[in-house]
């Protein structure tokens, strides 16, 4: 039992976010390159694919614009965001980034627009519960090893 | 699967294997990177798959290239079949996001040794580079 009450508030959320179904097992490997080398690796990677899928998200809410859809161009955005998104184990992300391809393989423009607004919904809420997280992770300083979730 | 020990004596076999890095999403080649480094290697890493031509054709040779699919230029697949054609006996090692099978399949045909979704996991690099040194220790002892 973990008696540094930072360290403990941190393990707590830690654990919510993979019991709520925000974060999967890629975000524990992540977790696992961290090291006394790289002491904030974990928090990089996640901000570098915020800065890097705000360009993808924002590509997307374009090409959603312009009617009719072109869902062979959607389709490519989104695969490549839903590849990024797996890389920092984004669950309830990747899950909305597949149920958006699916409506591009069947043309489904409505199906696009309903996923695509899910997906921003969580995609900021995770970003919120990440930057929470990173804050508390910061004032309790480094972890020792990764848990992996029950 | 745990990983542990397996790493660490990798670790040592592994410092002299030189690894290329091909991909043109910044955050996939720095988890590739830093999951190479941890076992031990200093991977050289690239945009897309013309850089990786270039460099073979400069005479630099690769123990390990973990190829992306998808890139502008020069894609996975057509980086890989001109490696090949050019006489690169590299473990080539595609990594993808989920893509039909005939897509899947028509990266295998182009040359690669293995084909993997990505990102790489440890267990899948592990697995790579367990592949890498039985071929080398085949290599020593014909």
């Amino acid at each position: 039992m973990e008696r540094n009450p930072l360290r403990r508030q941190l393990q707590i959320m830690r654990k919510s976010l993979f019991d709520q179904g925000y974060l999967d097992e890629q975000f524990v490997q992540l977790e696992e390159l961290q090291d006394d080398s790289n002491p904030n690796f974990v928090e990089e990677v996640v901000t570098l694919y915020y800065r890097d899928s705000a360009r993808l998200i924002l590509n997307i809410e374009q090409a959603l614009e312009r009617k009719p859809y072109n869902f062979h161009k959607l389709d490519a955005y989104m695969h490549q965001f839903k590849g990024s998104s797996s890389s920092i184990g984004a669950k309830k992300v990747k899950a909305e980034s597949t149920l958006f391809r699916e409506y591009c393989k069947s043309g489904n423009g409505e199906g696009c627009m309903r996923c695509f607004q899910q997906l921003k919904k969580e995609y900021a809420t995770l970003r919120k519960k990440l930057e929470a997280y990173f804050q508390v992770a910061r004032q309790a300083g480094p972890m020792e090893t990764a848990c992996r979730p029950k | 699967m745990v990983l542990g020990n397996d790493a660490s004596s990798s670790s040592l076999s592994n410092k002299n294997l030189s690894v290329l890095v091909v991909d043109d999403d910044p955050l996939i080649r720095m988890l590739h990177d830093n999951y190479l480094k941890h076992f031990g290697l200093k991977p050289l890493v690239v945009e897309n798959g013309k850089e990786a031509v270039d460099l073979f054709q400069l005479g630099t040779s690769f123990d390990l290239i973990l190829m992306d699919k998808e890139m502008p230029i020069m894609n996975g697949v057509e980086a890989t079949k001109a490696l090949r054609d050019m006489g690169a006996t590299s473990m080539i090692v595609g990594v993808t996001s989920r893509g039909s099978p005939s897509e899947m399949q028509a990266f295998m045909e182009a040359g690669l040794d293995f084909c993997f979704e990505k990102p790489l996991t440890f267990d899948m690099i592990d697995f790579i580079l367990k592949e890498l040194n039985v071929n080398d220790d085949d290599d020593t002892n014909n």
